[in-house]
């Protein structure tokens, strides 16, 4: 995106509109190959998934010839998200996507703790110090609270086994 | 006999108070409500998924004072939302949204205790009165709702999920889709009735479905972070102390707003059974409050008003959202919607026989809707600077933490990995449907409510062997069916109004 633009509305619209068209042709087709019609024994399992995609599919439909019939009178105007607001969501939403995939390999503590020091490092302009106390603190606490509290395990790597839990 | 029902419901009442008033419970009580409150002073967390995400930790405990514990935590968002409202003019919920219109220009006006103490005061009142609504009108529903046969139970579905798509603020069809979507999540995985696997496409990890929690989660938690970072939010508030003096002078002049008081209270009451919410019940209350008053040209600069009716209207209808819940099986709001997850969890099916089968637990959870409003307004009124400083706490502090302990509640459902991927997924569908206005709530009712939704449709079609005039055969179900079909067609019908006009 160039400065200062934005993500137009009625695109994003189309596409989440064809994702919903996407989804209901996924529901009707497994719904067709169990069987949506009348059984020996009663209505078979696809009987009321059927329905449902069907209604999803016309849903669609109509939201999708809703905004090309709008599409020469919108012309773009209107906004999904400005380029700056979009930008700032993504600092959320990529540190996070992180985040969750080093939960597979560093358990759920470490990653944590690396995840709220290094944002707050980052975002925040803290002091490494002050961002490594807060992570270690959260990441005590949730052990404490799971681990020993409840008895509930959570996801551990390599870190816990070397500490000996 | 009416004076004989009476008794008997207040007999049951007092033996609820006699379980609710144990000492475990009472600190469950506590506990809930300084979560609750500060689940909903914190942007990212509110009723919902608050409860969603500490559900799990409550499958070791007694289900009645799991409830007891979750609802308190409920009540505790309902309260915590006014105080971001008034001192920062954020919505900590959405259904605090109408409470910022009045309640922060009293605060820059210097009058934040004031508006504090209302609001407090008028949702203890909202709440109160909708629960000695649901204390008499429950065992009444429930009554009546035991003739009930899968033909009327599926009525009274099609009744709330028509409402949905007649009455939101969202378009018609957008709401419809995003229902059929929770559906259609909730059909995934093996069918109980014929063990057929549904729409697993191969994938053994569809095998046990989507679970509501993670959903609710993703949606209202991630989502709304994501929301919230791209505001770029600064919390700059005003200073919120109450002082014995405020509360009291403000007390003495509450009662002249009765009648505002009232109207708000019928319209969470009707608000919350069907299950329109509290968020379109604060606004509608508001809205009433504003064109009947005598002052309208008040209202937005901060009139005390504007934050009664508001306020008074959410608690009520948050209140009275579990009134279908207990006796139906039908959550009026989406947070009632979770705790009907967690009744099914813990193995307690909601629906009339919850009366005469789980006495306890029913009148144990209704004593504690007395209770925990109680203390709840105490809680709020002595502790509101300490939550206004917790606001004050940088988001890019908050921000992470509330991601992590979104993570922790998404595995914690299941112990599985699988469920946090899930979450960052469902988060990323919660901000794009917030924007595109496409409704969360229905989604979120339809799937937990999908599988017993389908279950009546298919009972019905087995009784009247395939036959849709079941529906209608009855009196009853038939008259539920025809309110569920003007529900669905009210948009319809108002645009037709507006034609015949010209």
């Amino acid at each position: 995106m160039k400065p200062g633009s934005h993500l137009q509305m009625r695109w994003i619209e189309l596409l989440v509109a064809a994702c919903f068209v996407g989804l209901s042709l996924l529901v009707i087709t497994d719904s067709i190959r169990v069987g949506n019609a009348w059984g020996s024994d009663g209505p078979e399992p696809g009987y009321f998934p059927f329905y449902i995609g069907c209604l999803m599919m016309g849903g669609a439909a109509w939201v999708i010839l809703q905004t090309l019939f709008a599409w020469k009178k919108d012309d773009g105007k209107e906004v999904f998200v400005e380029r700056n607001a979009f930008h700032l969501m993504l600092l959320m939403l990529i540190p996070t996507s992180v985040f969750v995939a080093a939960i597979f390999v560093l358990g759920i503590y470490l990653a944590s703790l690396i995840f709220i020091a290094a944002f707050m490092v980052w975002q925040g302009k803290y002091s490494y110090f002050k961002s490594i106390t807060v992570g270690m603190g959260i990441s005590t606490a949730l052990f404490l609270l799971f681990e020993i509290w409840f008895l509930l395990p959570l996801p551990k790597g390599f870190i816990e086994n070397w500490l000996g839990y | 006999m009416v004076g004989l029902l009476i008794m008997e419901e207040v007999n049951n009442l007092f033996q609820g108070f006699a379980v609710a008033l144990t000492l475990p419970n009472i600190g469950f009580m506590f506990i809930g409500i300084f979560l609750g409150v500060l689940i909903g002073v914190l942007p990212g967390l509110g009723g919902a998924n608050g409860v969603a995400i500490l559900l799990p930790l409550t499958f070791g405990m007694s289900p009645t004072s799991a409830i007891i514990m979750l609802s308190c935590i409920y009540w505790g968002a309902l309260f915590g939302g006014a105080i971001t409202s008034i001192l920062f003019n954020i919505p900590g919920e959405p259904w605090s949204v109408a409470t910022t219109f009045d309640g922060y220009p009293m605060a820059q006006k210097g009058k934040a205790a004031q508006a504090l103490t209302a609001a407090f005061t008028s949702s203890f009142v909202g709440a109160l009165v909708a629960v000695l609504m649901v204390t008499f009108l429950a065992p009444v529903v429930a009554k009546f709702a035991l003739n009930f046969g899968p033909p009327e139970f599926f009525a009274v579905q099609l009744l709330t999920f028509a409402s949905f798509i007649g009455m939101s603020k969202e378009p018609p069809f957008k709401t419809l889709m995003a229902m059929m979507l929770g559906f259609a999540l909730a059909a995934v995985g093996l069918d109980s009735v014929t063990g057929t696997l549904r729409m697993t496409y191969g994938q053994e990890s569809l095998l046990k479905g989507f679970d509501f929690l993670v959903a609710v989660i993703g949606l209202f938690g991630i989502g709304e972070i994501l929301l919230t970072m791209e505001e770029g939010l600064a919390f700059k508030g005003h200073k919120g102390r109450i002082s014995l003096r405020d509360v009291l002078d403000t007390w003495r002049e509450l009662p002249k707003y009765w009648a505002t008081s009232l109207r708000a209270c019928l319209i969470g009451c009707w608000m919350g059974i069907t299950p329109g919410g509290a968020t379109p019940a604060s606004f509608m209350s508001y809205g009433t409050a504003k064109r009947i008053s005598k002052q309208p040209e008040e209202f937005g600069k901060g009139a005390i008003e504007g934050v009664i009716a508001p306020e008074t209207a959410a608690h009520a209808a948050g209140t009275s959202a579990l009134l279908p819940m207990l006796t139906l099986g039908i959550p009026g709001s989406p947070t009632a919607a979770v705790l009907l997850g967690g009744l099914l969890i813990w193995g307690l099916q909601p629906g009339p026989l919850l009366f005469t089968e789980q006495k306890d637990f029913v009148w144990g959870l209704i004593a504690s809707m007395y209770l925990g409003n109680i203390v709840g307004l105490i809680v709020v009124l002595t502790t509101v600077p300490w939550w206004a400083a917790i606001l004050r706490i940088p988001f890019s502090i908050i921000a992470p933490v509330i991601v992590v302990i979104c993570a922790v509640g998404a595995y914690t459902v299941h112990n599985s990995m699988q469920d946090v991927v899930l979450m960052l997924v469902f988060g990323l569908m919660g901000y794009t449907f917030k924007k595109l206005k496409y409704p969360m709530a229905p989604l979120v009712l339809a799937l937990v409510l999908g599988d017993m939704a389908e279950t009546s449709f298919r009972q019905s079609m087995l009784i009247s062997k395939g036959s849709l005039e079941i529906f209608v055969s009855t009196p009853l179900a038939g008259t539920i069916t025809f309110l569920a079909l003007i529900m669905l067609l009210w948009p319809l019908l108002g645009r037709l109004k507006k034609l015949s006009r010209g």
